[in-house]
């Protein structure tokens, strides 16, 4: 499921010094706004966070407000999107779940990819020894395929979504650390980091001025495609029963609860799937139109 | 081709033996004491002694690290808590349908993947083009667990059609009728993601200089697409479909829950309910030594095609 972002940019608009920066904006916001599906998912994922802000104030019944006497309740003008087998309202649950889903996302992605990030400018800028190191360590993670990783790390951390943001966190540090080594390469074989280095920048600020701004793009472009991946392994994890504990509501969770329903009442499992494919959607929609607006080969 | 071969399983040493270093640090993090969790919860302070004798917990790290990996070379996984058997037995004979299942979803994600990809890539920016890529695009986005349950819920429940002829069984696996739902599942987001690497890399192809040659020098199109453009496509796509094989390994943990197979995936998740850390680490050390096994094999047939490449 992971999809690694493959810019291939000869050098990540690099080839043009850092302080060009606002020109580089301006070019990449007119792109951007050209760009029909970064428009799109960028909308969506504003609207989104706006769902997870400001809904749970404006729902109907509360998250986990039950009402015994609806149970199991298909979709109706009083609960949009029917009840669930403790007579809660289905819809208020969905809105409250938006800011969980949303904080896994991003939490996790922030913090696989500093420390990722970090990692991988470390070892591409040095090299040698520290790099062997560091990427035989990533080829380590990277040996558990797909959600085992992250599913070995909770069932030793346990349940909860704590434990489930740290380990989608360290499930998505390889990848980050593997795209961002590859740019450092291309970007430290740049003339002008040579000059830098020749007027006597220590690494550390090569590092953080030169380097860094030169391998964002792709970096934001696989950050978002990564919130993607990290709302779905944590509600996978959840479905599970390895993250939310009842009575959260926690889209995984409340999918895995509704199975047990699949023939009364289909609804319980299909409405929360169907807000994850929303969230998931927006931010692959979003990740893509970022790709074609901030890399340089694109042709529009 | 055998030197690659062996330079490349000697690469894997480090990996295999951080591998380790990773699957026996779970013994030491899990929280609580494992002697307890082993010898149960009414163990007397002597039995609670013995077992951890037993285990070598009173032994120091590194000597518990090397016990740990000398019995993991000679195939000892330790003794499942819940049943007693040896690990190894219980993660092997679970191991055949996850292979399967992964084996056939790859193979159904390869064929759907393709066609998909070479059809958006010939019709470029149409209609199909569009409602393919907006397909593929939904299928990376849905949860696999869903689309289980959605098969079931609508396919075999929904029509009682289906059932009738019974043709999808939604637990089990070993008959087609079992086994087409959950292919199904674990194949689409890999078709997903071979159609669009497909397109792109089609693309990418059909705008170089030979192809335009070819063009003019009168080959018909049809031959163009599929003899030149396409072969020469598909290096990039053999990454990818290996790289997919791997991750559909690890996706198996979820498919085989929803369908209720029993696979590797299954024993590991059943085994972490029920606090059965050996097999949960028995089975999390398989997979991974799989997966990395199963990427050796992916470079090597890559290299291979690589090779038939240069020499056409």
């Amino acid at each position: 499921m992971q999809e690694e972002v493959n810019l291939n940019t000869g050098s990540p608009s690099g080839q043009e010094p850092v302080n060009h920066n606002i020109v580089r904006f301006q070019d990449f916001w007119k792109k951007f706004y050209r760009n029909k599906s970064a428009l799109i998912g960028g909308t969506l994922i504003i609207l989104l966070i706006l769902t997870a802000l400001i809904g749970p104030y404006l729902t109907p019944y509360g998250p986990n407000a039950q009402n015994y006497d609806a149970r199991l309740v298909g979709p109706s003008l009083e609960h949009w999107f029917g009840t669930d087998h403790h007579g809660r309202d289905i819809f208020s649950r969905i809105i409250h779940g938006m800011s969980i889903t949303l904080r896994v996302g991003f939490s996790s992605v922030l913090i696989g990819m500093t420390i990722g990030v970090a990692f991988g400018v470390v070892s591409g800028y040095f090299g040698g020894w520290v790099d062997t190191i560091i990427m035989r360590f990533m080829d380590i993670l990277l040996a558990f395929p797909g959600i085992l990783l992250a599913l070995a790390i909770v069932s030793v951390l346990g349940g909860g979504m704590n434990n489930v943001i740290i380990s989608v966190a360290i499930f998505s540090i390889p990848v980050f650390a593997r795209i961002s080594r590859g740019s450092t390469l291309e970007v430290r074989e740049l003339e002008y980091i040579e000059a830098v280095k020749a007027l006597g920048a220590s690494d550390f600020r090569i590092i953080v001025l030169h380097v860094l701004p030169n391998i964002l793009s792709p970096i934001i472009v696989q950050a978002t495609l990564n919130i993607a991946t990290s709302v779905l392994t944590a509600s996978g994890l959840s479905f599970l029963g390895m993250g939310a504990q009842p009575p959260t509501p926690e889209w995984g969770a409340m999918l895995s609860d509704g199975r047990n329903y699949m023939w009364d009442a289909p609804h319980v499992s299909t409405i929360p799937g169907l807000a994850i494919v929303v969230v998931v959607l927006a931010f692959n929609i979003f990740g893509d139109g970022l790709r074609d607006a901030l890399d340089p080969k694109s042709k529009n | 081709m055998l030197k690659f071969l062996g330079r490349r399983l000697i690469q894997t040493i480090p990996v295999l033996i951080g591998v380790t270093v990773l699957t026996f640090s779970m013994m030491l993090l899990i929280p609580g004491d494992p002697a307890q969790i082993m010898a149960g919860e009414s163990a007397s302070p002597a039995q609670l002694e013995a077992a951890r004798e037993r285990l070598g917990l009173n032994d120091p790290v590194p000597v518990q690290y090397y016990n740990y990996v000398s019995g993991v070379v000679r195939g000892d996984l330790g003794n499942s808590i819940r049943s007693g058997r040896a690990v190894s037995t219980e993660v092997f004979g679970r191991m055949a349908p996850t292979v399967e299942l992964a084996f056939y979803s790859t193979l159904l994600s390869v064929f759907i993947g393709l066609t998909a990809g070479v059809v958006s890539a010939v019709r470029r920016y149409t209609f199909i083009d569009s409602a393919l890529m907006f397909g593929a695009l939904f299928g990376l986005s849905m949860p696999n667990f869903w689309l289980g349950l959605m098969l079931i819920q609508w396919l075999v429940i929904g029509t009682g059609w289906f059932q009738g002829f019974g043709w999808f069984q939604a637990s089990g696996w070993g008959t087609p009728q079992q086994m087409i739902l959950p292919v199904i599942t674990l194949g689409t987001a890999g078709s997903a993601i071979i159609a669009r690497m497909t397109r792109s890399s089609m693309l990418e192809v059909i705008e170089q200089d030979y192809i335009q040659t070819a063009r003019a020098k009168g080959v018909s199109e049809k031959k163009v697409i599929y003899k030149h453009a396409l072969r020469n496509a598909m290096v990039p796509v053999v990454t990818v479909v290996g790289l997919q094989f791997g991750s559909l390994l690890g996706g198996a943990v979820i498919t085989e829950t929803v369908f209720a197979i029993n696979g590797l995936g299954r024993l590991i998740i059943n085994s972490i309910r029920a606090r059965d850390f050996p097999v949960v680490q028995g089975g999390v050390l398989v997979f991974a030594f799989l997966f990395v096994f199963v990427n050796i094999m992916v470079d090597v047939i890559y290299r291979l095609l690589n090779k038939r490449i240069d020499l056409n």
